[in-house]
């Protein structure tokens, strides 16, 4: 049974390593596998960073089931097993061991969200270009099929994994362990993950990242950040993309200003054109002000 | 969907922690804010639950409302939904409930 509808089909998500220098198309490549689901696969909210980080109880999570004391008021009986789990409980513990393996080697991870054909891998084969030079970039790639992306970032020369979800909307933190350790990325480096095209899903599920990014372009409509809230209010920035089509389009620049700043106030916001160029320095800036202290990698 | 994968993961923890054990209830906490739709969850959970300890079981899901407090004025107030706007005009507010996702507890056989 697929993760997402129930239909059957069994495919889970696969890995694929695309290397540089590959042949563009046309043959069986040698590193797919499945990702084996059933441990240590579990779905989380992140904390720390972004206005949807849920505040977690008091976890009893570990050892065993507890049965609850006989209460005459509350109806519960002897045979009631009181777990107080976080349902995200394994996502977020899998999460922070991401952060922590790429806090230890000085690594930024950003986590990309956007719907699809905001401009995210325009984006990325820019940034590949333009910010390679100072910091060795690679990137993971997340869709639901094709390694179309991949084979577009490895053009620039960079590192990049593909893991196509199948059916599953987003990417959790158990695929990213298994894209980093695909990839290895290098110490005091940059991973960029260009997570599933959805406003929704991938809001909810901590990786392990650095840093949030969310890409909406003016094509998409002002009133995105109040459609979108749980989206919106995640993000440690805001790009919005296609600003250069601003002069051609009924977009109130101001209004969805306002608007992302009713459901995240603290969040940056930078106006870019992927394509053109335009701000491209201010996201630069905004990703080597984050990228971790040298002095922390071993 | 996210919820199809949530649910399976809220199946799983259960089922490892009673260890195989028959439950016939589970009681859940998803706040209004949490971004995942009960009913989805509902919808999911019959066929997360096929063949394992949980199948047939009963879902209780208990929905806490959201809640906020301003950071300016330090009102604290009801939120219906993540647009958080205090009385006070302040978009700066800290929500304090309505974000939970929990597994509470399980009636076993």
């Amino acid at each position: 049974m697929c993760a997402t509808c129930g239909c059957s089909d069994p495919a889970g998500p696969r890995l694929t390593e695309v290397h540089p220098g590959a042949s563009e198309h046309g043959h069986e490549h040698a590193h797919e596998h499945e990702h084996a689901h059933g441990h240590e696969h579990a779905h989380g909210h992140g904390h720390g960073h972004g206005g949807l980080r849920h505040r977690h109880g008091d976890e009893s999570g570990h050892g065993r089931p507890a049965r609850s004391a006989p209460s005459a008021d509350s109806g519960a009986d002897e045979q009631t097993v009181v777990l107080e789990e976080q349902v995200l409980a394994k996502n977020d513990r899998l999460a922070e061991r991401n952060r922590a393996w790429l806090d230890e080697r000085g690594i930024l991870a950003v986590n990309l969200m956007s719907s699809p054909g905001s401009g995210k891998t325009t984006l990325l084969e820019r940034t590949v270009r333009e910010l390679g030079p100072d910091v060795p970039v690679s990137v993971i790639e997340g869709d639901q099929e094709t390694l179309i992306d991949a084979e577009r970032l490895r053009a620039t020369g960079c590192a990049a994994v593909q893991i196509n979800t199948g059916a599953g909307c987003h990417l959790d933190a158990a695929m990213l362990e298994s894209g980093l350790h695909r990839l290895d990325p290098a110490p005091a480096s940059a991973v960029f993950v260009e997570n599933v095209g959805n406003l929704v899903c991938p809001a909810l599920f901590d990786l392990g990242e650095s840093c949030r990014v969310v890409i909406c372009s003016v094509t998409e409509g002002a009133d995105k950040p109040l459609k979108y809230p749980h989206m919106f209010r995640a993000a440690d920035l805001i790009l919005v993309n296609k600003a250069d089509l601003l002069p051609h389009l009924d977009f109130d620049a101001d209004f969805f200003t306002d608007c992302v700043r009713r459901v995240n106030p603290g969040a940056d916001l930078l106006w870019i054109s992927a394509a053109r160029g335009e701000g491209l320095d201010t996201w630069y800036t905004w990703l080597h002000k984050r990228m971790p202290d040298p002095a922390v990698t071993s | 969907m996210h919820e199809m994968a949530i649910t399976q993961s809220v199946v799983e923890t259960v089922c490892e922690r009673l260890e195989g054990a028959p439950a016939r209830a589970l009681t859940l906490e998803i706040g209004r804010l949490s971004g995942v739709v009960p009913d989805a969850v509902r919808f999911c959970f019959d066929m997360a639950a096929d063949g394992t300890a949980l199948a047939g079981a009963r879902l209780d899901i208990t929905e806490p409302d959201g809640r906020a407090r301003c950071r300016a004025c330090t009102n604290e107030f009801r939120l219906d939904d993540l647009i958080a706007l205090c009385g006070c005009g302040s978009a700066d507010v800290e929500i304090t409930g309505g974000q939970e996702l929990r597994i509470r507890s399980v009636e076993v056989l």
